[in-house]
């Protein structure tokens, strides 16, 4: 992995929930906006994967266990398209919400990803 | 029609399946993670964590469901949730030593901000909820569609709302 995308990948989670969260508040149904905020964390998700594939070949290999790695990896990149999903068939401010939980969990994984890559087999 | 706040309600109830998706999820990796890799060190640990998240997802599917079988199933699942956090919290908080091994529940769910210890708290004030409006709705006239004695929560569920 890569420190500093890892960080703007993390941050761009955060603000995207936040987005998500005042969307809900000001009654807002999910719009390409909102929806666009979990696009914007899939396309990350997904060069975040390919950095994945690339970095053990070029010296930057996981300390930790890779097979857990790749199971958060996998997860993350499941939920922006179910929250979306979710959001096209429940059209209520409250699909924002859960695109909103979509997008902090996946802050938490890749923050967990990053300790399992860099820290956890130290 | 549903008022404003049934609407509020009925919007947070499902973000609260939204929720207990994403656990399921969470449980169901984790789980796959230890019995595909090092089942052998902890047994007892791992298939505890294989049966939360069974659980974990069985729960999911009794809140989107509909009529009184999955309600009960939403209670007995929810409820199994409780116990198990509150136990192998417990458990793990007074001797660490029985349960070295992380599972969804150790210390309360720490290692998942304490969400499965929060989770079925909020999903009992949701099912208690919607025993009540079932209750106000029977009461006001409206098919019951025939409680057969599961208690207080043999009542259909959500019936006077829309999808």
């Amino acid at each position: 992995m890569i420190e500093w995308f890892t960080w703007v990948q993390v941050v761009v989670a955060v603000v995207a929930g936040i987005v998500c969260v005042v969307a809900c508040f000001a009654k807002r149904q999910p719009d390409d906006i909102t929806v666009g905020t979990g696009a914007v964390v899939l396309l990350l998700l997904l060069v975040q994967l390919v950095v994945a594939i690339v970095a053990p070949f070029v010296g930057n290999a996981p300390t930790g266990n890779l097979v857990e790695f790749y199971i958060y990896l996998v997860s993350a990149i499941l939920l922006p398209p179910l929250a979306t999903v979710w959001a096209l068939v429940d059209r209520t401010r409250w699909s924002n919400l859960v695109l909103a939980t979509s997008s902090f969990a996946i802050a938490v994984m890749v923050y967990r990803m990053f300790q399992i890559w860099t820290v956890q087999g130290l | 029609m549903v008022t404003q706040k049934s609407t509020r309600a009925v919007g947070l109830g499902r973000v609260l399946i939204a929720v207990y998706a994403l656990l399921a999820l969470a449980a169901t990796g984790r789980s796959v993670f230890q019995i595909a890799t090092q089942f052998s060190e902890a047994p007892l640990a791992y298939t505890l964590s294989a049966l939360s998240a069974v659980v974990y997802i069985v729960a999911t599917v009794a809140l989107i469901g509909r009529g009184q079988g999955w309600y009960a199933v939403a209670w007995a699942t929810i409820s199994f949730e409780l116990a198990g956090v509150l136990i192998i919290g417990l458990v793990t908080v007074l001797d660490p030593e029985l349960f070295p091994h992380d599972t969804v529940w150790s210390f309360f769910g720490r290692g998942y901000g304490f969400v499965p210890l929060v989770l079925p708290v909020l999903g009992i004030l949701w099912l208690r909820r919607q025993g009540r409006v079932a209750r106000a709705v029977d009461a006001s006239g409206v098919d019951g569609a025939g409680a057969d004695g599961v208690g207080a929560g043999g009542v259909p569920r959500d019936p006077g709302t829309t999808r």
